[in-house]
């Protein structure tokens, strides 16, 4: 008899809860449309190849190129010969412009701008440029910043070009094979992110600013006032919200499936697995963050504490393998890194139960720490 | 004398307050108040803001805990008796705002659940309070009175055998206030719910209650019945009067009136407590004549909560 008490009192919370979420017509947007769009938007961005543009300045020695022989400058024949040359836009000085046509890595177009030394430096430090180039007795000199890797590249294909003794408008590349296996493009490696970076954002936004705003309203110090089970408030907002995270990842899911032929490689049981570990953790995580403070401010800098590390450091949007190698280790332990890189390697990496095991353990610990201590300290009044 | 002398049958009261204090930083809420109130009886607490009311109610309802003394609901203390009080006790706190985008009825609903109530409790409770035409809006939408109504419902929805209101009226106008009196004043003629209501009006306390409990800073002035707390001054009657001209008044400021005066600064306003109305009266105007003053307006009343209120503390209830 108590049991279906109980039992109707959890469905009419979880009830409750879950008209109050889906009422909200900002819920919709920023839960299922914001992703898409997202998606959408960063995967067309990086998988159709657009030409580059590379800047490059060209030290101009009017008085001794005149004084010598002009012909003899290498820099002066290839621009005269091979390039376009672009009348000058108010003081700017003549510009040149040189494209290698390349199937495979898309094309680069070169501007040459002819200065001086000091205008360059300035355009330099503005970012307008990444390398100078200057000819000293029949010699290029390349001038840029050897820690910049975009100047880097735009030194080696500039020189490729300049050093070579015939000018070819187009690179042939026979020897780069393009992958089209699924599963490496950057698209592949994004979705499995958005989707882990939804659950975050939806619960700790979704669960903890509910949780702080109810309390502001005075509404959870009415609610206990009753003979209302705390536990079942606090596990009726999980429910609701692993059922909205399901919802939303699932629709983005078959949004990326449509579009961007996105499969899922390996165990789907064990994809669920790591979804349900990754929602303890956070719903766990964000009931820690909104067990005390009654104010939707200090709620906000609370969340955003705990969101915006992770977006930048779990390698949601690009691999975390760039940052050094002590903070790796770090980084990889931390909850959104751990469902980013589980949903992961079960969607491109076709994983199964043995691979994301560690993950799952680790999160839903993360989670039952984090809502053991939360409703320890959760503050009802 | 506390009415509860008077009650021979069922003498164990239903709340029993005895000494309790309680700090917050900076202020010290309420300052040792004893209360017993007895079975079926409607108590108001009338006071201003600040007085203390809100916190002695908390204490009752269980939300705060005394800094010493002890407090009894049904003889029974809330350390460990929690869930078996909150199935006796129906509230509504001072300015709860429930979920918005729920109805009337799913918030009754979702209420209802929590004391095994079923949908027939609901309709019931939506009857009582007068909102069957609201009962699918969203509580977003309703009105000030609506709200305090939908709030009222959630407090009856236990058929409680003690009701605790926090200020149900405050910022409603007349015809919503009366609507939430009729309500309760249909429960009183049950009398099987005791009652606690704070309020800042008199008018709500002398309607609802038989028993009034004045408290000012955190300390009980006086207490009894309407009656008993008026009669004790013999049947005195308040006039008030305006003058004509205003100026004159500040100027004759000096003018020792042959009365206590109590002035309204604000309202330009003098008040006199006469306990012989129909001998100074006369006495009055006579010195009124003589300072060659005129008179606006004059009235005489009896004597209200309110004047007793400003005679104890020199403020008025609504200051």
């Amino acid at each position: 008899m108590n049991k279906v008490i109980h039992q109707e009192q959890l469905f009419q919370l979880i009830l409750a809860h879950f008209k109050e979420t889906i009422r909200e017509p900002g819920v919709i947007f920023w839960g299922i449309i914001f992703p898409i769009l997202m998606s959408l938007g960063l995967g067309i961005a990086f998988t159709k190849k657009a030409d580059v543009v590379r800047n490059v300045a060209v030290i101009e020695h009017t008085f001794i190129i005149q004084a010598s022989n002009p012909s003899s400058s290498r820099i002066e024949t290839f621009l005269n010969n091979y390039s376009t040359k672009i009348e000058p836009i108010g003081d700017e000085g003549i510009c040149y412009r040189f494209t290698v046509k390349d199937e495979k890595l898309g094309n680069t177009t070169f501007f040459f701008r002819k200065t001086s030394w000091q205008k360059a430096m300035v355009l330099l430090k503005r970012g307008n440029l990444s390398v100078v180039i200057d000819e000293k007795n029949s010699q290029i000199e390349y001038h840029f910043d050897p820690l910049n890797p975009d100047a880097q590249l735009t030194y080696l294909k500039l020189s490729k070009i300049m050093e070579r003794s015939e000018v070819l408008p187009a690179e042939r590349n026979e020897n780069i094979e393009p992958l089209t296996v699924s599963g490496t493009r950057y698209i592949d490696f994004l979705i499995p992110g958005l989707i882990a970076m939804g659950i975050m954002m939806s619960c700790l936004w979704g669960m903890s600013y509910g949780i702080i705003e109810k309390r502001t309203k005075k509404l959870l110090r009415r609610m206990v006032a009753t003979p209302m089970k705390k536990s079942h408030f606090l596990i009726a907002l999980m429910v609701v919200r692993i059922i909205m995270n399901f919802i939303e990842s699932a629709l983005l899911f078959i949004f990326a499936y449509f579009v961007f032929d996105i499969t899922i490689q390996g165990n789907i049981p064990a994809l669920f697995a790591i979804f349900l570990a990754g929602n303890i953790a956070f719903a766990g995580i964000a009931i820690f963050i909104s067990s005390h403070t009654a104010n939707t401010e200090i709620g906000n800098g609370l969340i955003n504490a705990v969101v915006l590390p992770m977006m930048v450091l779990s390698g949601i949007f690009f691999s975390y393998h760039n940052f050094p190698d002590w903070s790796i280790p770090y980084i990889q332990k931390l909850p959104l890194t751990l469902l980013a890189d589980g949903i992961r390697s079960v969607f491109i990496e076709g994983a199964g139960y043995a691979e994301i095991s560690f993950a799952t353990f680790l999160l839903t610990a993360i989670g039952i720490l984090f809502f053991s201590s939360g409703l320890k300290i959760f503050k009802w009044h | 004398m506390n009415l509860l002398d008077m009650v021979t049958t069922d003498a164990r009261p239903v709340i029993e307050v005895q000494g309790v204090y309680k700090s917050f930083k900076t202020v010290q809420a309420v300052k040792g108040v004893d209360m017993r109130i007895a079975k079926g009886q409607f108590v108001a607490l009338l006071g201003p803001n600040g007085a203390g009311k809100t916190t002695l109610v908390e204490m009752i309802e269980g939300i705060q805990k005394p800094d010493r003394g002890e407090i009894f609901i049904m003889g029974k203390k809330w350390k460990g008796n929690e869930d078996e009080l909150h199935r006796v006790i129906g509230l509504s706190l001072q300015e709860t705002r429930f979920i918005d985008k729920l109805t009337v009825w799913e918030t009754l609903r979702l209420f209802a659940s929590f004391y095994q109530r079923d949908q027939k409790r609901v309709s019931e409770i939506i009857e009582i309070v007068g909102l069957e035409e609201k009962r699918k809006s969203y509580v977003v939408n309703l009105s000030g009175g609506q709200r305090q109504r939908l709030a009222l419902g959630i407090a009856l929805l236990n058929n409680p055998k003690i009701l605790l209101l926090d200020e149900p009226t405050t910022g409603l106008d007349p015809n919503a206030r009366r609507e939430i009196w009729s309500i309760l004043l249909t429960l009183k003629q049950q009398a099987q719910t005791s009652l606690i209501l704070t309020t800042h009006y008199m008018e709500e306390a002398e309607q609802l209650c038989e028993y009034i409990i004045i408290i000012d800073k955190g300390k009980i002035l006086k207490e009894g019945t309407v009656t008993q707390l008026l009669n004790e001054d013999q049947g005195e009657k308040i006039i008030e009067f305006v003058l004509e001209d205003t100026h004159q008044v500040q100027d004759n400021r000096h003018i020792n009136f042959p009365f206590q005066i109590h002035w309204d600064a604000k309202n330009e306003k003098g008040s006199i407590a006469f306990t012989q109305v129909e001998s100074e009266l006369p006495q009055f105007l006579n010195f009124i004549k003589e300072q060659k003053l005129r008179i606006k307006n004059l009235e005489c009343r009896r004597k209200t909560l309110d004047d007793l209120f400003t005679s104890m503390t020199g403020r008025r209830l609504h200051e």
